[in-house]
């Protein structure tokens, strides 16, 4: 057993090894394409903002990780209602 | 016109401004015009590790703030006569370092020497953005420890980024130096060891130092290593980081320390 526990320990540095690789290899898709998130709220807010009014500091972008496989993309714009209302009547 | 180089990496204790501080010394005892910024404001340290904490009088925002010349604010070093420094503001304001001022005094001072060496604060905030900025050149200081390498991962990603040259799409030159290695304990595998680092980060290696009590003992003194005590393998390292920076081939060692019987025996035993 402790021969088992000397053997164990001494191979630590592949997990350190192998543990960086899959983690930057998913960090790299998310932040090497210069501030995904980031680009991605600017071209959404354009698109929204040629129809409706918004409130830029009510615009939320964020990537979440589900699994190893997939990451899922939220978008949360806030838009006031009586704007919305006055746009539709005009239409 | 100098070449501007950042050291950076992203996480806190690894070595840069020892790293900036011996490289510039090295540098500069090769006959070269060197001038170290200190872009740490509010935790200026490199002005101690030179051992010129008490020559301080005007610093970094100062001269933005047109309060001091360039000329009376850069320090320079008593030893070698072509090193110099321009020390950070101890100002808890980190908004006073501009990024106009700081395009400013950077090309101010492109004019007037070799090389500009940018010590780096920690983190990846605007202190640290502004640092690598102008640079031509990043030498990314990396342990051989897990979230120091991750760090620099990230910082590299930002070196692509958010610099000058990044911006006009051009590459930055990047370099990765390897501090406190402990070759030994990298050879029992308990350790990443240089190759491992180089195949994750994948940007060319600028040099290794040994983990050593020279730098503690440098620091100590306010005197880089490769003035204190140039035949140690930590001043060699440098030395060698430093001759490559000026274009020249120099065979990279990995610095281990001379072990006796016993040590080479235990070492066998445990590979």
């Amino acid at each position: 057993m402790s021969l088992f526990d000397f053997v164990k320990r001494r191979g630590s540095a592949p997990v350190a090894r192998e543990r960086l690789q899959i983690l930057l290899e998913y960090e790299r898709c998310l932040t090497g394409q210069t501030d995904l998130v980031g680009v991605l709220r600017e071209e959404i807010l354009a698109v929204v903002e040629r129809h409706v009014v918004v409130d830029r500091e009510k615009v939320r972008v964020r990537v979440d990780r589900r699994g190893d496989a997939i990451s899922i993309l939220r978008v949360g714009v806030e838009i006031p209602n009586a704007r919305r209302v006055a746009s539709a009547g005009r239409s | 016109m100098a070449k501007v180089l950042v050291v950076t990496s992203g996480k806190g204790g690894v070595g840069k401004t020892t790293t900036t501080a011996t490289l510039g010394a090295a540098l500069a005892q090769r006959g070269q015009r060197v001038v170290l910024v200190d872009f740490d404001v509010g935790l200026r340290n490199l002005d101690l590790v030179l051992g010129a904490e008490r020559r301080v009088v005007f610093d970094f925002i100062n001269v933005i703030q047109g309060v001091a010349k360039l000329s009376q604010a850069v320090i320079r070093d008593k030893r070698v006569d072509t090193l110099a420094l321009l020390p950070a503001s101890q100002t808890r304001d980190k908004d006073a370092l501009t990024e106009e001022g700081v395009a400013r005094v950077i090309g101010d001072l492109r004019r007037m020497c070799d090389w500009v060496i940018c010590d780096s604060p920690a983190g990846i905030e605007r202190g640290a953005i502004l640092a690598m900025r102008h640079a031509d050149a990043a030498i990314i200081v990396t342990n051989p420890e897990i979230s120091s390498v991750r760090d620099s991962d990230r910082i590299i990603g930002l070196l692509d980024a958010k610099t000058v040259k990044a911006e006009k799409g051009e590459r930055i030159e990047k370099h990765l130096l390897i501090a406190r290695y402990d070759a030994a304990r990298a050879s029992r595998g308990e350790m990443l060891n240089v190759q491992d680092i180089m195949e994750i980060l994948s940007i060319p290696l600028l040099g290794i130092i040994p983990e050593s009590d020279e730098i503690l003992r440098a620091s100590n003194l306010g005197c880089p290593v490769t003035l204190s005590d140039p035949a140690s393998l930590t001043a060699r390292a440098y030395s060698d980081a430093a001759r490559r920076l000026n274009g020249e081939e120099v065979e990279m060692l990995v610095p281990s320390d001379k072990k006796g019987l016993m040590g080479k025996l235990f070492g066998r035993r445990a590979a």
